[in-house]
């Protein structure tokens, strides 16, 4: 288990990777990255049981990156736990890379889920939910959605069907960074009271601020002692989090940085890195 | 000759998933809402802990099945063609095709047949949208037994695979004792040279009525049943075509994106010959018995008939 001062250290770490992979690419979504990157963090480090040794063990616990544009800090996280080496980000997005510009679980370690298309992922998790039932495992399957993703149909019919078959081994994560492409998501197509429509659907939920590993730990720990239902965890967060000029633009949600840009992004970064790791 | 049996496609299917379910303990079924109409249910009643109903919400059903491949699990996933292949395209496109998931999508109540629902309900374009994705094979079975035998395929293959079945009872004219289903290979039910007729489905026995009764008119037509139009089937096409010289297809689909084009992508870069494609026309179907709207689309003995004896006439 990592202490909180360690998970702000592998979270920051985690940014940095989005940045480098993104601005390789010269492409990618790095706001929602950012803003997702603490909980993934979380899940890899603290939560999930995964063996990057045995990364199809049939007994692990499942992650399905539902909002798949989000993967840079997910494939950075995968790295720093030791899926695949570091230097694969750096040729994110390039032709002939293992890391692709969505989660394709053919050919990257580490992914249980091919995703991209929205709303797609949460019903995959539902399969594999129900399977661990089928076959009475006891492993578990955490799926992380956009709040825009909420705007899809098949995200509502994946919480009907996890609440009519009591899938108590899921967790939705929904990244309420609030904001997607075309503008706020409450501009958009508002969603609020998202938490009064997953309890309405039969879901158990949490809110937290997605930044804070206190409150992230906390609602972990309660969806596994949640009995008969499943569990929703609602995080508040800043997209573009750890890179001031990204935190809060919409305009941050799919462009890489510019080489000036990337200085700005990666001396930010190093910088957080440097102080955490000194802190430790 | 066997006994003919007269069963609609999709109540085969629901019985065969049955049969290899009692040794198979990977197979699931999920369906939305239809269960009674796909025939899903024969699975249901037998296997109530692997069904599993998830409403009237397709693009989740494919989704879910996904995960349960994904899991280890052979899900079917069963609806109305029209809702499984349809509305569901692109979960199958990117949920079950790209990551090569092991998932069965059944689509029932495909083609003109099945009738009094109308046009919102003939499914006459599963076919082309299924045999577009990488590695899905698509399969499209005659009768009560080649259901059986490419059901069992189907569970047997790893991959995915798009299973189209019929509303409607027809009649079997295969002969469960010397019935052999290889997948990707079509089956020349009659031999003859002066033209080649290859019909897929339901019209296959009308195509093979057809033939038949062309024969005292001293046409000798060749006809090649394909249930496998993905892969489909090279070698008996291109020899048709060499032997042949022309082909007619036959199917109960529109004729852009099916099985005419599955045969013309083959003879127009292995040998280009005329191909008529006798299928619906490129256009909506509308509401009345399955039979009558068969003839009315062309797709029975008559007009089969009719066009084999034009084409040979004109040759």
């Amino acid at each position: 288990m990592a202490d909180n001062a360690q998970l702000r250290l592998l979270a920051a770490k985690a940014r940095l990777g989005a940045i480098i992979g993104t601005y390789h690419a010269k492409s990618g979504h790095p706001g929602g990255s950012l803003s997702a990157a603490d909980v993934f963090t979380y899940l890899y480090f603290n939560e999930m049981n995964v063996n990057p040794e045995n990364p199809d063990d049939e007994n692990r616990d499942r992650f399905v990156l539902s909002k798949g544009h989000c993967c840079p800090s997910l494939y950075a996280v995968l790295a720093l736990k030791g899926f695949f080496d570091w230097d694969e980000l750096k040729v994110l997005r390039h032709v002939g890379a293992m890391l692709q510009g969505h989660p394709d679980m053919k050919n990257t370690p580490g992914i249980d889920m091919s995703t991209g298309s929205l709303g797609q992922g949460v019903s995959a998790a539902c399969g594999m939910a129900l399977a661990g039932k089928l076959d009475q495992k006891d492993y578990r399957v955490y799926t992380v959605l956009g709040d825009g993703e909420c705007e899809e149909g098949e995200v509502w019919e994946a919480a009907m069907f996890a609440a009519h078959h009591n899938l108590d081994n899921i967790v939705f994560i929904v990244d309420q960074n609030g904001l997607q492409i075309d503008g706020t998501v409450e501009e958009v197509a508002g969603l609020e009271p998202l938490d009064k429509k997953f309890e309405a659907f039969g879901f158990e939920v949490a809110k937290i601020d997605g930044h804070n590993f206190d409150e992230i730990a906390e609602a972990f720990n309660k969806a596994r002692e949640t009995k008969g239902v499943p569990f929703a965890i609602l995080m508040q967060t800043t997209k573009g989090k750890g890179v001031s000029f990204m935190e809060d633009q919409v305009g941050w949600h799919g462009k890489a940085c510019n080489d000036d840009e990337y200085k700005v992004a990666v001396k930010e970064l190093e910088d957080e890195i440097a102080r955490l790791e000194a802190e430790l | 000759m066997a006994e003919v049996v007269c069963k609609p496609t999709r109540e085969s299917f629901g019985i065969a998933l049955c049969e290899m379910a009692k040794t198979n303990k990977d197979i699931v079924v999920l369906d939305a809402d239809l269960a009674a109409a796909t025939k899903t249910s024969i699975f249901q009643k037998e296997f109530p802990e692997r069904f599993f109903d998830c409403g009237i919400a397709e693009a989740n059903m494919v989704g879910t099945a996904a995960g349960l491949a994904a899991a280890g699990k052979i899900p079917v996933a069963a609806s109305f063609a029209m809702f499984s292949a349809g509305r569901a395209y692109e979960q199958i496109r990117n949920s079950v095709a790209y990551p090569e998931l092991n998932v069965k999508i059944a689509g029932s109540h495909a083609g003109i047949s099945t009738g009094e629902d109308g046009a919102t309900h003939q499914c006459l374009e599963d076919i082309a949208l299924m045999r577009t994705l990488p590695g899905m094979v698509v399969l499209n079975p005659a009768d009560h037994f080649e259901m059986m035998e490419a059901t069992k395929a189907a569970i047997n293959h790893v991959g995915p695979v798009y299973i189209r079945l019929g509303r409607l009872a027809i009649d079997s004219f295969n002969d469960p004792d010397t019935y052999k289903f290889e997948l990707g290979k079509g089956i020349t039910l009659h031999e003859g040279n002066d033209i080649a007729v290859i019909a897929s489905g339901l019209v296959v026995n009308e195509a093979r009525k057809a033939v038949n009764a062309l024969e005292s008119e001293g046409i000798n037509a060749r006809l090649i049943n394909i249930h496998t139009i993905k892969p489909i089937d090279r070698e008996i096409v291109i020899k048709a075509a060499k032997e042949c010289g022309q082909i007619i297809t036959v199917e109960e689909h529109n004729i852009i994106g099916g099985l005419a084009d599955a045969v013309c992508e083959v003879t127009s870069s292995e040998c280009p010959v005329k191909v008529t494609r006798v299928g619906v026309q490129d256009r909506f179907g509308y509401s009345g018995p399955a039979w009558e709207l068969l003839e009315k689309f062309g797709l029975t003995e008559n007009n089969i008939g009719k066009v084999i004896r034009e084409v040979v006439n004109n040759k």
